[in-house]
């Protein structure tokens, strides 16, 4: 019978468990943000466009290592190819040539050729090893045929038409010689420029034909340390250099015979002056690859200062100087060239205007205006999409990439099409945060919060409250009669605007905080993805890192939520700190404590001051400790709470954990002590439990009617260590369960065999853990649950000092099927509602596992106590189920970090993951016990309800008069 | 150091309660690779010495409170022999108490394979506290945990008392406050379990083989089914004999 049992309970599971997303719901509550990240080369379609196809692309290659292909109408994704991370997926370059998009992949590793309609691979060729240095297009007769890729000691030449090598040749002298450039003006030569710092130039031209060296010369150029940074080519092969020390240019023409000597041209002469400390840039165009490139280059002065210069017969003449001007680039359009320059306009503002490169005359009605956005960085990129207008004038599109990687797409005059914000690209942190009540609700608030001063102005301050709301319900019925009058298709409703965002009846909607790398904030709307506020912090170090506080919710009306971003530089340790309001994105103008010395920990207590501000501690590197706010009242609250704050350390490198008591004055003790060497095994992660989880049961009830007790210690943290030996026999997983103010290891395993990275989520009285088996080659998961066993030791409170006993540890391990990236557990408001396990997995996909299935407790044998318990039999392989994943089709590429926050809705969690896309949703762990269904039939209920009524009120009736008839016999 | 040991060597010992604490390993059967690292280790044992310090201005000044007498080799056990406490140290206990310090107690760090210990002597030591009232209450009984890693390295303390709560009750008895009644361990990690796929194989064989024994399973495809073979022949009749079939699907209910 138990046998018989056993698949059927499984099955019973299953059933129940399946809460996957039906076709009508998709996209209801849920979003997706996809990305490509820090633009490095950007290509607009140059083709010109056929009638029928009247959608214009971009292709972008990224910092990211993703290839894409943008719509420039609306900014969405086209196409997108998200390579390997790191080194291996690096886009060296990106040559673009027509239909064709070559890329070269991982320091010359690969050479690929997109193309750029569909993104369908053309072909792709792995080339020889070596560090790669450069690559272009060669042109023969007026045609695009082959590319040329330059690496540290040799260069080869491919058909751009299938990626066969037409040839290879080694470089001369390459161990001595830096390569650096490769250069050809169409006519069967391929120069390749290089050189030897502060001697001279090498000059290396092959033919097209078979590769051979037709000529090599070398020109003295004492000065010069990079050729990249300071050559370039223009007119008719003419090598043009700009030397920063003696302030000069040097010309030499590359297809000569006998010129061994570079021609200075002293920038004295043509009356330029360069800003001091700065390095003069140069910046030439080579509109078509099989034709020489113009003789008109760009020589930046200054950081606001370019020049048009035109070189003809070896003379250089100036034809226009732009002072001020913040960029300036080439654009190409059939046959014509154009110089977009932008200028500073005034504090907010710039404008972009056109210039002919034959003589520099302003072509006319060709400004586009650019207003900058005062909380976003400095423009760094312009790139100009030149066209024909039926007129034959030339008009322009421009998108402006800024320091904060937002790029910018705009039509004359100035009208903004799209802005994409690609800093999201990268998200490092983020919080949820409750939206404020209503304007109406909040006047009411406002009335309680405000101290009572006399009956009179109390009634007054009623009355007026009661106005304002009958004022806003007016106002609401005016816009009401005003939308019905409106045709339904003008009626934006989802349209969310900061001035609206107010909390809805189950605080679904939420304010998301998101901190970037890049040092960009963002405020999203939970519900539909609109980003509502954004913030750069522009003095942010690159290697930051960043904690998100939040100090003060929303419940505190009328002082506005704070949040806190500690922003720590990682090589000197030392930090700053940003306070802001999460709403509306506005820096708060409380005053932040200086912290000259480097931050090691920071504290967020549940003390409040007078303002409902929670209280930040940081502690230095001296272990002193700053509070944040440090007002007299909250420092007169540490001082008679100091005894009971502890706190912990790790020092990694030396394995070193140690626990500190907070004194009095605000200096710290050291209390407790405890080393894991550091030649064994490295601490890799350190976790306590999240401040807002609640735990609604103390324990679980067990077959026989007993009680079997949580071990809820709020103090205890979860270290996870490996192995330093990495030996697949010998390497292990170290996990330690440690007092946070004892000091006491609770609990000490090993995971032998295995190997990290090591994933682990710590909650309510459990740990769950992933790592790779070395043995089996396989991950597994692991659970640790804690109990105190039967009898709670002291059920009011729980103290870290006064636990003698040491909890029952049960463990189990399981098999998972696939590798993961991140792990999370789902959070509620109560903790009612049963867990989940959301693990973000490689191939995109956020599983939703429930927690049933990761439980020591589950029996090799089915007993009756087991199945009165709903215990799962144990099984070692954990299943995959494509329902379980709450984003059906929905990829998330990278997913790097998922964030839940409970909602008012017990059964409802919010959950984001973040990585190169943002997917927000909500799961349901214990399905929608707490809300109706959509098809809920309230007619009947309400017919039914109303019959009833009648029915008592006429039998009532009846039985009354039967009363009284009774009554008069 | 040695010479401060020595001193106390002098002075009477209270030898208090031994416990041998097993490597733990439970869980894996196959686990008979550790033994290589007991094989050649000497049984002389060596000694560790256990600190103490409890000031009423909360700043630590260790003093020796006993020494731990260690047994390496393969199963490490340790026993502690304890000095009294003196008068002074009694009233400066009941001090600290009151005014809620700390008891604090510390260890070397020390590897506990006695032939590694040459060679991993590190500096520093490894501390852990408790309150000096619950010290003082529970009547100097307490418990000591020395926690070791993998390699049988000392990496943390662990102290508490018994009963581990501070009521304000006052010790009457000096007596009380003389000698440590200590219950010491040595507590090594844990084996985590891997899946048990070997065991969970074996049931379902198990469970496939009662299947096949069991006589009911094996019964003919007549056998089994006979009554709704029969059901379906009379509901066949009844329909073809134009009968109302309410008759057929009564007799197959």
């Amino acid at each position: 019978m138990a046998s018989l049992l056993y698949p059927l309970t499984i099955c019973l599971y299953l059933l129940n468990l399946s809460a996957a997303v039906f076709e009508d719901q998709v996209g209801k509550f849920d979003w997706r943000q996809q990305y490509v990240g820090n633009v490095r080369f950007a290509y607009f379609e140059t083709q010109p466009q056929s009638p029928n196809v009247n959608v214009k692309k971009l292709l972008v290659a990224t910092e990211n290592n993703i290839f894409a292909s943008l719509n420039s109408r609306t900014g969405d994704i086209f196409w997108r190819h998200v390579d390997k991370t790191g080194p291996e997926g690096h886009i060296d370059t990106l040559l673009v040539h027509g239909q064709d998009a070559i890329v070269v992949v991982g320091n010359g590793r690969l050479l690929r050729s997109w193309e750029t309609n569909i993104g369908g691979l053309n072909w792709e060729t792995v080339l020889d090893t070596g560090s790669f240095q450069s690559a272009a297009l060669i042109g023969v007769q007026d045609l695009v045929k082959y590319v040329a890729v330059l690496k540290k000691s040799a260069i080869s030449l491919h058909y751009l038409s299938n990626g066969h090598q037409k040839w290879v040749e080694n470089l001369p002298d390459s161990d001595t010689v830096q390569y650096q450039t490769v250069y050809s003006g169409g006519n069967g030569e391929v120069f390749v420029l290089g050189v030897v710092p502060h001697s001279h130039i090498v000059v290396v031209a092959y033919s097209i034909e078979d590769g051979e060296i037709l000529k090599q010369t070398s020109v003295e150029a004492p000065w010069m340390s990079s050729l990249e940074s300071s050559c370039v080519v223009v007119g008719p092969g003419v090598l043009l250099c700009v030397d920063p020390v003696t302030l000069s240019l040097y010309t030499l023409p590359l297809q000569s015979e006998e010129s061994t000597e570079m021609n200075q041209i002293l920038l004295q002469t043509l009356d330029l002056e360069v800003a001091s400390g700065f390095q003069p840039v140069l910046t030439s165009t080579q509109p078509n690859p099989a034709r020489p490139p113009l003789s008109t280059f760009f020589l930046q002065l200054g950081p606001d200062h370019h020049i048009l210069l035109q070189l003809s017969d070896g003379l250089i003449a100036p034809l226009r100087d732009f002072s001020p001007s913040v960029l300036v680039t080439f654009a190409t359009t059939g046959d014509r060239t154009v110089a977009a320059v932008m200028t500073p306009k005034n504090d907010t503002a710039c404008s972009v205007n056109l210039f002919t490169v034959d003589s520099g005359r302003r072509l006319l009605d060709t400004t586009v205006i650019y207003h900058m956005d005062p909380n976003g960085g400095n423009p760094i990129r312009l790139y100009v999409h030149a066209f024909l207008k039926k007129d034959d004038s030339v008009g322009y599109r421009v998108m402006v990439q800024t320091e904060d990687l937002t790029l910018t797409f705009l039509h004359q005059p100035g009208r903004v099409v799209w802005t994409r914000e690609e800093a999201l690209a990268d998200v490092v942190t983020m919080e949820m945060v409750d939206l404020p009540l209503t304007g109406t609700q909040a006047e009411l608030e406002g009335e309680f919060g405000k101290k009572a001063d006399g009956l009179l102005p109390m009634v007054l301050k009623r009355l007026s409250s009661q106005f304002i709301l009958l004022q806003a319900w007016i106002a609401h019925l005016w816009k009401l009669f005003y939308d019905a009058r409106k045709p339904r298709s003008q009626i934006n409703k989802n349209e969310v605007t900061i001035e609206t965002l107010s909390r809805d009846e189950f605080n679904l909607q939420k304010m998301m905080v998101m901190v970037t790398a890049s040092g960009k904030l963002f405020g999203i709307d939970s519900k539909s993805g609109t980003i509502l506020w954004k913030h750069y912090l522009k003095d942010v170090q690159p290697n930051a890192a960043f904690k998100l506080v939040i100090q003060r919710t929303t419940a505190h009306f009328p002082h506005p939520p704070q949040c806190t971003l500690l922003i720590k530089d990682k090589d000197t340790g030392l930090a700053s700190l940003h306070v802001f309001n999460p709403i509306f994105g506005k820096k708060s103008h409380i005053g932040v404590p200086a912290l000259p010395r480097p931050i090691l920990q920071t504290l967020l207590l549940p003390l409040i001051d007078q303002d409902y501000a929670k209280v930040l501690l940081l502690i230095d590197d001296q272990y002193k400790v700053t509070a944040f706010p440090s007002t007299k009242n909250v420092l007169q609250q540490l001082q008679e709470m100091a005894s009971s704050i502890f706190f912990y350390l790790v020092d990694s490198s030396q394995g070193r954990l140690s626990g500190f008591r907070l004194r009095k004055d605000l200096s710290t003790e050291l209390i407790w002590e405890v080393v894991v060497p550091a030649e064994v095994q490295k601490i890799v992660a350190v976790k306590g439990k999240r401040a807002n989880e609640h735990v609604h049961s103390q324990g679980r009830v067990m077959g026989d009617r007993s009680v079997l007790y949580k071990y809820l210690n709020p103090n205890l943290l979860a270290v996870v260590t490996e192995s330093t030996d990495t030996h697949q026999e010998r390497s292990f997983v170290g996990i330690f369960l440690i007092d946070g103010v004892t000091g006491r290891i609770i609990h000490e395993a090993v995971q032998r065999k295995a190997r990290g990275p090591v994933h682990f989520v710590h909650s309510e009285n459990w740990v769950v853990y992933e790592y790779w088996n070395t043995k089996s080659r396989r991950n597994e998961f692991s659970v640790l649950e804690l109990y105190e066993g039967t009898e709670l030791y002291n059920s009011t409170v729980f103290s870290s000092l006064d636990r003698p006993h040491p909890p029952q540890v049960l463990q189990q391990s399981y098999i998972f099927p696939s590798s993961i990236s991140t792990l999370e557990a789902t959070l509620t408001e109560k903790g009612i509602t049963s867990r989940h396990l959301l693990v973000g997995l490689p191939s995109g996909a956020i599983l939703s596992l429930p927690k049933m299935f990761l439980d020591p407790r589950r029996p090799e044998m089915v007993s009756e106590q087991s199945r009165e318990e709903n215990l799962i039999p144990y099984a070692p392989e954990m299943p995959i189920r494509t329902e379980w994943f709450i984003n059906y089709n929905q990829t998330v590429s990278r997913v790097r970090g998922i964030y839940t926050a409970p909602s008012g809705l017990e059964s409802t969690c919010l959950v984001v993951a973040y990585g190169l896309d943002i997917y927000q949703t909500r799961v349901y762990p214990s399905k929608q016990f707490d809300v109706l269904k959509d098809d809920y039939d309230y007619m009947l209920i309400s017919s039914v309800l109303l019959g009833l009524f009648f029915a008592t009120m006429i039998s009532k009736r009846l039985a009354q008069v039967k009363l009284l008839n009774r009554a008069w016999r | 150091m040695a010479l401060a040991r020595s001193r106390y060597l002098d002075t009477f010992f209270v030898l208090s309660t031994v416990t041998l604490l097993f490597w733990t390993e439970f869980g894996d059967c196959n686990n008979g690779r550790r033994s290589s690292d007991g094989m050649d280790t000497d049984f002389s044992g060596f000694s560790i010495p256990l600190e103490h310090s409890f000031e009423v201005d909360d700043v630590p000044r260790f003093r020796g409170r006993g020494t731990l007498q260690l047994r390496g080799g393969r199963e490490t056990s340790v026993s502690l022999s304890q000095i009294q406490l003196m008068e002074e140290d009694r009233n400066r206990l009941k001090d600290v108490a009151a005014v809620d310090g700390l008891y604090r107690i510390r260890v070397p760090r020390v590897s506990l394979q006695a032939d590694r210990q040459t060679e991993r002597q590190a500096e520093g030591y490894l501390t852990a506290f408790v309150r000096a009232c619950s010290v003082v209450e529970s009547h100097l009984s307490d418990v000591i945990s020395l926690h070791t890693d993998v390699s049988g390295y000392l990496i943390g303390v662990s102290i508490v008392t018994l009963p581990g709560a501070c009521h304000g009750a006052e010790v009457e008895d000096e007596i009380d406050l003389e000698a440590f009644n200590t219950t010491i361990s040595i507590i090594g990690p844990v084996n985590a379990p891997a899946p048990e796929t070997a065991r969970f194989i074996e049931r379902m064989e198990q469970e496939m083989e009662k299947k096949g024994k069991n006589p009911q399973e094996q019964k003919s495809f007549f056998a089994k089914y006979w009554y709704l073979i029969l059901g379906g022949a009379v509901l066949l009749m009844a329909s073809s004999s134009a009968q109302p079939p309410a008759g057929g699907a009564r007799e197959q209910g």
